[in-house]
């Protein structure tokens, strides 16, 4: 795996952290989740140290401007990370020579970068992951994001327009039937969440690899980044980008995506956890320069490879 | 037992062991309570761990922790299964076990009348140790199955799939918390068993962990 020219903790160019890290109004702070579905048992059990200050009953109580709340959310989201790392390692490591947060937290990162590079190492570039039958299609397909499902972004096909940047040799922005003129692929995969559970459902679009040799990409880069309308972001280790199973996908179950499951475009990994699933997405950029994303940021490791 | 224990000392546990048993102590500990902070976001059963047994303060520190932590218990297993089957540990120490010697002293662990003999374990003792590594076992396979259930397809179908190979790493993590439960139990109620697993050796004059009541 290409190394990072970046520490995990550094920021994308002219971008703090907390501006990235940065939610809507109505992301659920204790409930980070992956960007694609929707876990029940989750929701139904916030986390109390985190549950007087949940959105809607703030909204409730006051009404904060929108710069206000997300100032408040990054706070709140801050301090959540913080007392969790800390707290961790008081519960650790009592007894022992006492370290700061800090301390722990920079053993935690640097191991979650360990794990990224030992499963770079692990991951078979051709190794496919298990594909099913119509039959075995999870019905609802769950919804799952940093927000709720009425706040999913609303996109206007009339001036959407896929732009693509960094490594590559052809810079022509795409529409939506550009792309779907290209070669289709489809799959009947299993979407395993981070929280730990799994639905299967079916896409198809266009195989990444495909469109990143169309616009000329440095195949060689390290890594591809995706930027999406809801302001989420993610990325990609190269050889999982190449994946032949790693689809740009413009349908779910055989029509359209639906506005929930990342209309017009989304990311279909089934060889990564569902947050590195992007959805919604606007930009496509090729760089040696580590890209992160909203939650690798925050904590979730970054290879994320099942 | 070894021969180079001090003079009047019996040689109980060897450093490896005592190494490796208190180094799993933080390493369970932090695997266990990252590990329920895991399952609470998406809990299996109808029950939720209290956040105040979590480690990690939300699900991606939980994680952080659970596949850091990880490397050390792998790290600890491998040694000890390594070193157990070189010494003759394993063979030596908890072999050979029988179901019906299990059930005998069992008999009479409960009516208070198994006597503890020095560095010697009985037959429930035996079994419970290799309980445990039975379930240590599985509960690292499961785990890597639940953790690459791509790349490690074959071992995610001998557990039956994505979704019953969290069930599998569930119970075989109550298996070891069971364990610890009934291990640490045991330690109270015989005080004396502590002391050689930090030294290594005991006075074989001292009647451990015999309270007075010794029915023969």
């Amino acid at each position: 795996m290409t190394e990072y020219k970046k520490s995990p903790h550094s920021e994308p160019a002219g971008i703090s952290r907390d501006q990235l890290g940065a939610s809507p109004a109505r992301f659920g702070l204790a409930q980070p989740s992956t960007a694609v579905s929707q876990a029940q048992p989750v929701h139904a059990q916030p986390q109390p140290d985190v549950s007087p200050t949940r959105p809607s009953a703030t909204q409730a109580r006051f009404r904060l401007e929108p710069a206000q709340q997300k100032q408040l959310y990054r706070l709140q989201r801050r301090l959540l990370l913080r007392s969790g790392l800390t707290l961790g390692a008081l519960t650790l490591l009592s007894g022992c020579n006492m370290q700061d947060g800090d301390g722990v937290d920079k053993v935690l990162w640097a191991m979650s970068r360990w794990n990224d590079r030992v499963q770079g190492w692990l991951f078979g570039g051709q190794r496919l992951a298990q594909t099913y039958g119509a039959d075995r299609l999870t019905r609802p397909f769950p919804f799952n994001a940093f927000y709720p499902e009425d706040n999913v972004p609303e996109i206007d096909l009339s001036t959407y327009r896929l732009e693509v940047s960094g490594r590559i040799t052809d810079h022509q922005p795409w529409t939506l039937e550009k792309l779907r003129a290209l070669p289709q692929q489809s799959q009947i995969t299993r979407l395993i969440c981070i929280e730990g559970w799994s639905a299967i459902g079916q896409w198809s679009g266009v195989p990444l690899r495909l469109f990143l040799e169309r616009i000329g990409a440095d195949l060689h880069a390290g890594f591809v980044s995706f930027r999406c309308a809801d302001r989420y972001y993610s990325s990609l280790d190269m050889a999982t980008a190449l994946h032949p199973q790693t689809t740009l996908a413009l349908d779910f179950a055989g029509k359209t995506l639906p506005d929930s499951f990342g209309f017009p475009l989304r990311l279909r990994v089934p060889t990564k956890l569902g947050f590195k699933n992007a959805k919604h997405i606007v930009a496509i950029a090729v760089t040696n320069t580590y890209p992160g994303g909203y939650w690798e940021d925050q904590g979730y490791n970054w290879f994320s490879g099942i | 037992m070894e021969k180079t224990a001090k003079p009047g000392k019996v040689r109980i546990h060897r450093a490896p062991v005592r190494i490796m048993h208190w180094l799993n102590v933080p390493i369970i500990g932090a695997m266990l309570m990252s590990g329920w902070g895991i399952y609470n976001a998406s809990p299996l059963f109808g029950f939720n761990f209290p956040v105040e047994l979590t480690l990690g303060g939300w699900l991606g520190g939980s994680i952080a922790w659970h596949l850091a932590v990880m490397w050390g218990l792998a790290a600890n297993g491998l040694l000890y299964v390594i070193w157990g089957l070189c010494s003759g540990h394993f063979r030596r120490d908890f072999l050979p076990v029988t179901p019906r010697s299990v059930l005998v002293d069992t008999k009479l662990a409960l009516t208070l009348r198994l006597k503890h003999r020095l560095g010697q374990y009985n037959a429930v003792q035996k079994a419970l140790y290799l309980f445990v590594l039975l379930c240590g076992m599985v509960l690292v396979l499961s785990g890597l199955s639940i953790w690459k259930p791509v790349q490690l397809s074959y071992l995610v179908a001998v557990f039956g799939g994505f979704d019953r190979a969290r069930y599998v790493h569930f119970f075989a993590m109550a298996g070891i918390a069971l364990f610890v439960l009934i291990h640490v139990a045991m330690v109270i109620m015989v005080p004396s068993t502590l002391l050689p697993m930090i030294t290594g050796s005991a006075k074989p004059g001292v009647k451990r962990g015999q309270r007075k009541i010794t029915h023969d």
